[in-house]
């Protein structure tokens, strides 16, 4: 039996850490390139009836947009949706191997999957990665115990909130949600609340733009509103920038005539190569 | 046996094997590894590497060691006899083996981590060499 040290594994390889290191080390110049964020305001409430959940749709590449209209919401379970941001990758292929480790587990125990299950999953695996699996998390969902909201972040800590906003933009949009978070409001209301606060956060924050995404999920099912809001124009350029003459007004006009002395001239030939 | 003869398999530093025969007489890779130096040797290159690789280990040991502490000496035990039974059932030692029995004992079939998506060992480019290693697991290498 080949010894279980030698046996190879799969998971992360870190073949390639020290080679990285001693190039950097070497040529100080050179600079991994960064992982793609997502530089997001996500948001989520609790309202009557159930959550809603809310999401930008800006990705970008340190300070270039790299996707105008990313999907942020991401599926788990029919009833449970999660909104991601942090790196975009680890975002993706976390809450991807979360719905399917819930979709075994569900068909295993034979019950309808559960928020607080979802977050343990999902708390496990960021802890065992200490963080470096950059993804913080919204997740929002209904089950037997009525609606819920976890705010999941890198490390693998948690909160349940009946409010949430998370990413760059989550001062702004946490602004607008204490303000004017009521209990128990109405699906209008709670939208309405929403959509200002990722707005906010889609003005307040570079990181944070394109438009408004919602997830609403309530004991019956969830709908997923993609662009339920575009709070910015693109903007139109003018073609020629030309003012006709008299459009600013003359209001005095001086002339003094100044008594120049010639001194020196020198001609210096330019060196063009 | 009990939860100490776990512990003892744990590693604390990453050694550089091969799982060609060929790596011992090799000289340093280059590409791969980078320039040679003693301390990359003994410390490891990522702060996850160490605790990635002893995982497996120590989750066995924590549950082994809360299933002691709930049920008494005899269940794990009793599970790590199975654990050993299923380990004798495999492939020759330079094919990848399903171990499907060690995860349903484990109760990873049904669960997905990184194990399964990101370099899974039964489609890695590289094999040992046979020869060498069947010589090795026989004990005649």
């Amino acid at each position: 039996m080949l010894k279980r040290e030698l046996a190879p594994q799969g998971g992360f390889s870190f073949e390639n850490c020290q080679r990285n290191t001693s190039l950097e080390r070497v040529l100080p110049e050179l600079r991994a390139p960064n992982a793609r964020k997502t530089g997001t305001t996500i948001a989520g409430l609790v309202f009557r009836d159930g959550v809603i959940l809310g999401a930008d749709t800006r990705a970008t590449n340190d300070s270039v947009v790299a996707d105008k209209n990313c999907e942020k919401i991401h599926f788990i379970a029919p009833k449970i949706y999660c909104c991601g941001a942090g790196v975009a990758a680890d975002t993706e292929m976390t809450t991807r191997m979360a719905s399917s480790n819930m979709e075994l587990h569900a068909l295993s125990t034979g019950r309808e999957p559960r928020v607080a299950t979802v977050t343990r999953m999902l708390r496990q695996t960021l802890f065992r990665y200490r963080g470096h699996v950059g993804a913080s998390l919204i997740v929002g969902g209904v089950d037997v115990k009525g609606p819920q909201l976890y705010s999941v972040h890198p490390h693998g800590s948690y909160s349940r909130l009946p409010f949430a906003a998370l990413g760059s933009g989550q001062d702004a949009a946490m602004a607008m949600l204490e303000d004017r978070f009521q209990p128990n409001m109405t699906l209008e209301d709670a939208q309405g609340l929403l959509v200002e606060a990722i707005t906010a956060g889609i003005l307040g924050d570079l990181g944070s733009g394109g438009s408004v995404d919602a997830c609403v999920i309530t004991g019956t099912g969830a709908k997923l509103l993609r662009t339920l809001s575009s709070p910015t124009e693109p903007i139109k350029r003018g073609e020629r920038y030309h003012f006709a003459p008299g459009t600013t007004p003359v209001l005095t006009q001086m002339v003094k005539p100044l008594t120049l002395e010639l001194l020196e001239e020198t001609v210096q030939t330019m060196e063009v190569e | 046996m009990n939860a100490r003869g776990l512990g003892s398999q744990l590693k604390d530093s990453i050694p550089v094997t091969e799982l060609s025969a060929s790596g011992p007489f090799e000289s340093h890779d280059l590409l791969r590894k980078g320039f040679s130096c003693v301390k990359n040797e003994l410390l490891p290159s990522h702060p996850l590497e160490l605790s990635e690789k002893n995982f497996q280990l120590n989750q066995d040991k924590m549950n082994f060691s809360t299933l002691r502490n709930i049920q008494g000496l005899f269940a794990p035990l009793k599970l790590q006899m199975e654990f050993k039974a299923v380990q004798q059932v495999q492939r020759l030692p330079f094919l990848p083996s399903s171990n499907l029995s060690l995860d349903i004992l484990r109760g990873s079939d049904e669960t997905l981590a990184f194990e399964d998506i990101l370099n899974d060992p039964a489609q890695s480019e590289i094999m040992g060499e046979p020869h060498c290693m069947v010589e090795h697991k026989l004990g005649l290498l």
